[in-house]
């Protein structure tokens, strides 16, 4: 188990970053969108767990802290499926280029 | 005379308030524009009666400061001033008076007070003007107040184009003027009359200076006077009611051009050239435009080569350096020239006609009219014993005295021609039998007639002011105190005045042989020689002439003109407005609505910030 450095797991933070911000700054569909940001999320909690270990005072909260990210991206996603289902209901789409306006 | 500066605010008050009260008013407001003039009228004739006995009054205040150069505004009270006040605020009352009747039932009856009030007003600033900037600014004015009564008629395109032309037209000459104006100012470092003669007379200006200044000014007064070649305006701004022919263009500022000339008289007294220049060109054009007006059939346009010939007259004696002379004819043709207008108005207010072929036995129908049109014909003619025969003897006397012999045998020539063409004109309106159907003849009312009789008045006796026979004393006046301006009387020979009496006399016989008599066919002359009434009856094709010239020339360059403004002028106006669009444009795509752009821009941005701070470590 300790033979995996800190580099594979914060490169694999990163790559999972990096396409969950590539997904979400250029896919159309609006569900794809929110997918990516759960992937950025979630390597935000890979780099959390991460120097919760290797850090220079390891300890346990990071990865509570992690719980508690991962508990409060669920009910975030519950909220914007919830936007996404009303809109949808009034725009009949989920095309993210059609929503550029605040008003209707 | 302190308060002559009051003279002009009258009728400048008259259009003020009839601009902002005339609606209301409409044809109340004629009472409001004549009571004002007569107040001008009454002033002026104390003004007068004052400087009489009194001297010369000049007032000034200062105007603008700039550098060393003092320019001041002001008013002077000199012989010349006070004389032209009068004419012009008399003539100015009577036209006011007549126009009540003549402008009656016209939609923009206060309009036309309104303007005459403005017209009155720059003509009586501009004789009372003491310096040559303060005159400019009147000499503009007043040639406002003219467009505006040419054009008063405006849904007539004829009426459109003659303001044009006439605005244009003496423009020409104003540029003259204004360059004269300037170059006098370069030499002499002043604006001021006084100072300017004294700097001549002290020879501080060389002489081809002072040759040049005067005919560039002397152009000015061409394009004003309407003076060959400048004179194409005159005639076609009969276009304007009746009334505003009788005071602009016959009685008053047509004359500016011969004030402007007398006012700088001393300067072009001392260039023979330019004196010699003004004679011949006013001579030319008296012989010039009376020939015109032997062929013309319209009633006002026979009048107005009439004023063109006369004012002809004036120049020619002027450049004769018969200073009195020219003064002189100038006041006493206000008089029988507006009155000639005036009567001319009535008949046409009678028969609604200006084609004097169509009019002819009004003499029984028009009872007042025609007798008073009859003392303006004499005295224009030249008949012994009304003004017109000693103004125009003088100018006579003055051509020969000053050994112009040809300029007086053109003028004796022009005097023939003159008598001629006015009987032609009364004979052929007041006599014979009626050459169309009239409806209801009527003679004019009262405030018509009225003006016209004190016209006719003047027009037989303000000739004795200035006699050979009763003494001199308007000539004897006029030059008191300054010798520059010659003598008040020219002696010549006693034969000069018969041989005027029997030209004019002449004259007037073969017009009654030929259209009162009708013992000599009308036609003598035109069968026997078609050209020459061709080119005459067509004023020598001078419109035309300028037409395929000028007027094509100027058409060219503003073509020209016209391309670099359309390509190269707007395709750089189009091309700025093109890259700030562009930029817009560009700006605009940034904000284009959707979140996951700016999340683009935010994050690259993060990223470039990124990359300077890793690259600089944070120190740029």
């Amino acid at each position: 188990m300790n033979g995996v450095p800190i580099s594979a797991f914060l490169a694999l933070a990163l790559i999972l970053f990096c396409i969950g911000l590539y997904g979400a700054l250029t896919k159309r569909n609006t569900i794809i969108v929110l997918i990516s940001i759960e992937l950025m999320l979630n390597a935000v909690n890979i780099n959390l767990v991460t120097f919760s270990k290797f850090g220079m005072v390891p300890s346990i909260t990071g990865q509570i802290f992690t719980v508690f990210v991962i508990a409060v991206a669920a009910a975030e996603v519950a909220v914007g499926i919830a936007i996404l289902l009303s809109l949808y209901r009034n725009r009949r789409t989920v095309n993210t280029d059609e929503m550029n306006t605040l008003k209707n | 005379m302190e308060n002559a500066w009051l003279i002009p605010l009258f009728p400048l008050l008259s259009f003020l308030f009839l601009l902002l009260f005339g609606k209301k008013l409409k044809e109340a407001s004629a009472y409001v524009g004549i009571l004002l003039t007569l107040a001008s009228l009454v002033y002026s004739v104390i003004v007068l009666v004052g400087r009489l006995t009194n001297d010369t009054y000049k007032a000034e205040a200062d105007w603008l400061q700039i550098g060393n150069l003092q320019l001041t505004v002001g008013f002077e009270v000199n012989q010349l001033n006070a004389l032209m006040l009068v004419i012009v605020s008399l003539v100015s009352f009577l036209v006011h008076t007549y126009s009540k009747g003549y402008m009656h039932g016209d939609e923009r009856f206060p309009v036309f007070y309104a303007y005459l009030g403005l017209f009155t007003f720059a003509m009586l600033g501009l004789v009372l003007s003491p310096n040559l900037l303060q005159t400019y600014i009147f000499w503009e004015l007043v040639g406002v107040g003219s467009f505006l009564l040419i054009g008063f008629y405006f849904h007539k395109d004829s009426a459109k184009a003659a303001a044009k032309k006439a605005f244009i037209m003496t423009r020409i000459g104003d540029v003259g003027l204004l360059i004269g104006m300037i170059l006098l100012f370069w030499q002499t470092g002043s604006f001021e009359y006084d100072e300017i003669f004294a700097s001549v007379q002290a020879g501080e200006v060389s002489g081809t200076m002072i040759t040049l200044t005067s005919i560039l000014i002397f152009v000015g007064a061409v394009g004003k006077s309407g003076q060959f070649p400048l004179h194409t305006w005159l005639p076609d701004a009969m276009e304007g009611p009746t009334p505003v022919s009788a005071l602009i263009h016959a009685a008053t500022m047509v004359a500016a051009g011969v004030y402007l000339v007398a006012t700088m008289f001393p300067v072009f007294a001392a260039s023979e050239t330019a004196m010699a220049t003004v004679a011949i060109v006013g001579a030319v054009t008296a012989i010039f435009a009376a020939t015109i007006g032997l062929t013309q059939t319209d009633i006002k346009r026979v009048l107005a080569y009439s004023t063109v010939s006369q004012l002809g007259y004036m120049m020619l004696a002027l450049g004769a350096a018969g200073y009195v002379a020219g003064v002189f004819h100038l006041m006493t043709h206000a008089f029988f020239k507006a009155l000639l207008f005036l009567a001319a108005g009535s008949v046409i207010h009678a028969v609604h006609t200006q084609d004097i072929e169509k009019m002819g036995g009004l003499w029984k129908r028009l009872k007042f009219t025609a007798p008073l049109f009859l003392i303006g014909t004499l005295a224009i003619s030249g008949v012994p014993l009304l003004s017109g025969f000693f103004s125009k003897d003088e100018i006579l006397i003055a051509a020969w005295a000053n050994g112009n012999y040809v300029l007086f045998w053109l003028a004796v020539i022009a005097a023939f021609f003159t008598a001629f063409y006015m009987f032609r004109l009364f004979f052929m309106v007041f006599t014979g039998k009626p050459r169309s159907e009239y409806k209801n003849v009527h003679e004019s009312p009262a405030s018509m007639t009225g003006p016209m009789v004190v016209l006719g008045i003047l027009a037989v006796i303000s000739g004795y002011v200035n006699t050979p026979w009763f003494g001199t004393f308007l000539g004897d006046w006029l030059v008191e105190g300054n010798e520059a301006l010659g003598h008040g009387h020219i002696e010549g020979p006693a034969w000069i005045m018969i041989v005027a009496t029997l030209v004019s006399l002449a004259g007037i016989y073969l017009a009654y042989l030929m259209y009162m008599k009708r013992s000599l066919a009308q036609d003598w002359f035109t069968s026997r020689a078609p050209t020459v009434y061709s080119i005459v009856n067509n004023k020598y094709f001078i419109d035309e002439i300028y037409q395929s010239t000028i007027v094509y020339a100027t058409k060219a360059v503003s073509l020209f003109l016209r391309f670099i403004e359309l390509f190269l002028v707007e395709g750089l106006v189009k091309s700025v407005t093109g890259i700030v669009q562009g930029l817009g444009k560009l700006g605009a795509k940034l904000q284009n609505g959707q979140v996951q752009a700016y999340g683009t821009v935010a994050f690259v941005g993060l990223a470039v910030l990124m990359l300077i701070f890793a690259l600089t470590g944070g120190y740029l």
